[in-house]
């Protein structure tokens, strides 16, 4: 399982960028950490979600 | 406007006004202390004064933008400042209040190219933009091109939901989130100053916090 925003999913193997296709994201407004790392835009299509993992994906509204 | 039979306080005067609240060991703390406020508008007018009140030395201002009657609701300006840069009228304003805050002010819009250097200096950066898109480049670039610096950001304080909806949790080591994380502008419409107000707040006191050492929440 990998524990995303505190719930635990059966994600595991799957690419970070299919993750967050799937679960409706935007990826323009979000910022993603990985184990207390950010991690890089460039690399969601290459991060693959291993068993275990812990992810915080912080999703940005509008207004300031 | 001070009377004209009173002195202007001096630097020495205002510090020790400060010391005598803080400590000096704090206010040492602060006053060497450099915060990068990104985006001038309702966040971030509100923290750049909090953050001035409070004795931070310095503050890096950074903001494209000028003032707009549309802007009065909520940000520190005044009908006089309509037009200016918002950088140049924050400036006039913090000078009123914290006369020798040292301030750096850049009026152009930040993006993943210019933002290591605009903001190399600071030792905390907080994100204080409006557009969602503007707010994750700020987060992403700040946390992928300088870590270890901490930053304090923002989402959520649109509309008139509860105050007691906006919060502050500790997303990463150096990494903090103000707010609901879900009113949104575009949704609800428009934004209420003390909403807005208690959200630069929680991103303020974190700031202070963290100054003063206490870096979990």
């Amino acid at each position: 399982m990998v524990t995303i925003n505190g719930e635990a999913l059966d994600v595991g193997g799957k690419t970070l960028a299919a993750y967050l296709t799937q679960a409706g994201y935007e990826q323009t407004r979000i910022a993603v950490e990985r184990n207390g790392e950010i991690v890089p835009k460039a690399k969601y299509d290459e991060t693959q979600l291993q068993e275990g993992d812990v992810v915080e994906v912080v999703r940005f509204v509008g207004g300031g | 406007m001070w009377g004209a039979a009173d002195r202007y306080p001096s630097r020495e005067e205002m510090r020790q006004t400060l010391v005598s609240r803080h400590g000096a060991e704090l206010q040492t703390k602060l006053e060497g202390s450099t915060v990068a406020i990104c985006g001038l508008g309702g966040l971030g007018s509100n923290l750049a004064i909090a953050l001035a009140r409070a004795g931070v030395g310095r503050l890096i201002l950074l903001d494209f933008d000028q003032v707009d009657i549309t802007n009065l609701n909520r940000q520190q300006y005044k009908v006089s400042q309509l037009g200016q840069d918002k950088t140049q009228a924050l400036a006039e304003n913090l000078r009123e209040i914290a006369p020798y805050v040292s301030l750096t002010c850049h009026s152009v819009r930040v993006t993943e190219e210019n933002l290591p250097a605009l903001l190399q200096e600071a030792d905390i950066i907080c994100e204080a933009f409006d557009q969602p898109e503007a707010k994750a480049m700020l987060v992403n670039g700040v946390l992928e091109t300088l870590p270890g610096k901490a930053l304090v950001a923002a989402s959520g304080m649109a509309g008139l939901g509860s105050p007691n909806a906006i919060r502050t949790r500790q997303v990463g080591k150096h990494f903090y989130l103000c707010g609901d994380e879900a009113s949104d502008v575009a949704e609800l419409g428009s934004l209420f100053a003390p909403q807005v107000m208690l959200c630069a707040a929680h991103q303020a006191q974190t700031v202070l916090r963290i100054l003063a050492g206490e870096d979990k929440l």
